[in-house]
């Protein structure tokens, strides 16, 4: 490739808010490395209090399914409602399911 | 009316507004988004820091004085920050070495102001220590990336070096009412901080791969109200509307 690379890379951002949470995913920026995309998404991510940790990953890294084959990956379960744990009779005694 | 605790804390203020004012110069203007963000954030911080330290000296000013008059009715004789505060941006090279002296600068000066026998001096210190931490670790990355990075990078952080370097003299050369302000407990004798800042400034110029100047010929006068020919022309466009328009509100 001879391409000059005139933008940074892309990374996701992912911000957990509170203590005992789930990170979760809020966006993306360009940033020069993981170190400048901590500190970037810092800057546009946590001004108002978001959060309390920050994880990056550079979106290359991230391998997506097709939308293309959305179909074949979810539609077949539609039908399988029994694949739902309701069909078993629960006893009294188990209160906490 | 306790003059010197005036001048003192006005002296602290002045180069919080002076500075963020310069850095809300980049928004809009930022190299990247990111950036223009992070800059951005770093000139509200300083604007913050300076409401903090008007409010509290226009508490001694007396007079019907308040935040808003002593940062938009005083002129340029009037202000009391560092040199450094007030030069041009330039470009991102010397706005971010700019930054850099500073908050290596700030970061040594509010740590001690923690200990000052002033009740709010010290919180305002302890406040904005957490977030000069933050501008001192964030500039300094930018140093070393611009520094060891490419060659134009290299060649303008030079630049900036070179050109900053006699501006930095003053930050540590105490004014006379720092001096009475340290002896009374409430202030910091600056000259103390001298061989720490030279110290931490050297190691991350290092880190750049940049050569730590020879220290010559200082520029100073700032402090005492000597200002070079660039504070005027912030001052005309920071109180424009105040002075044209007394008492504006929206």
């Amino acid at each position: 490739m001879s391409t000059t690379k005139s933008e940074w890379p892309l990374w996701e951002i992912f911000i957990r808010s509170r203590q005992g949470l789930d990170h979760k995913h809020v966006g993306s920026l360009h940033a020069a490395d993981a170190q400048m995309a901590i500190e970037n998404a810092r800057d546009v991510y946590t001004r108002r209090m978001e959060g309390v940790s920050i994880w990056v990953v550079e979106s290359r890294h991230i391998h997506a399914s097709n939308p293309a084959e959305a179909g074949a990956l979810y539609d077949p379960a539609n039908d399988k409602a029994y694949r739902h744990p309701t069909f078993y009779d629960l006893p009294d005694e188990l209160k906490h399911m | 009316m306790d003059t010197i605790r005036l001048n003192y804390i006005l002296h602290l203020a002045d180069n919080a507004l002076i500075l963020g004012h310069r850095n809300s110069e980049w928004c809009g203007h930022g190299p990247v988004l990111e950036q223009d963000i992070a800059i951005s954030n770093i000139a509200l911080d300083g604007l913050g820091q300076a409401r903090n330290f008007y409010q509290s000296a226009a508490t001694i000013a007396g007079n019907g004085a308040t935040e808003d008059s002593l940062a938009y009715l005083r002129d340029v004789i009037d202000f009391k920050n560092c040199l450094l505060a007030e030069v041009p941006n330039g470009d991102w090279a010397q706005t971010i070495l700019r930054q850099f002296f500073f908050s290596a600068y700030q970061y040594l000066l509010y740590t001690k102001l923690q200990q000052s026998n002033d009740g709010q001096l010290a919180a305002i210190a302890e406040k904005s220590l957490k977030e000069v931490s933050y501008h001192l670790r964030w500039s300094s990355e930018w140093v070393i990336r611009l520094g060891d990075g490419t060659e134009e990078s290299r060649t303008r952080i030079g630049n900036a070096l070179e050109f900053l370097w006699p501006y930095t003299g003053e930050l540590c050369l105490p004014a006379g009412y720092e001096l009475d302000a340290a002896s009374n407990g409430y202030g910091v004798d600056v000259s103390s901080l001298q061989s720490d800042w030279h110290q931490r400034v050297s190691s991350v110029l290092e880190e750049a791969t940049l050569a730590v100047p020879e220290t010559g010929w200082m520029q100073s006068g700032g402090k005492q109200g000597r200002h070079t020919e660039h504070l005027g022309y912030i001052l005309a466009e920071m109180q424009y509307l105040q002075r044209a328009y007394p008492g504006a509100e929206w």
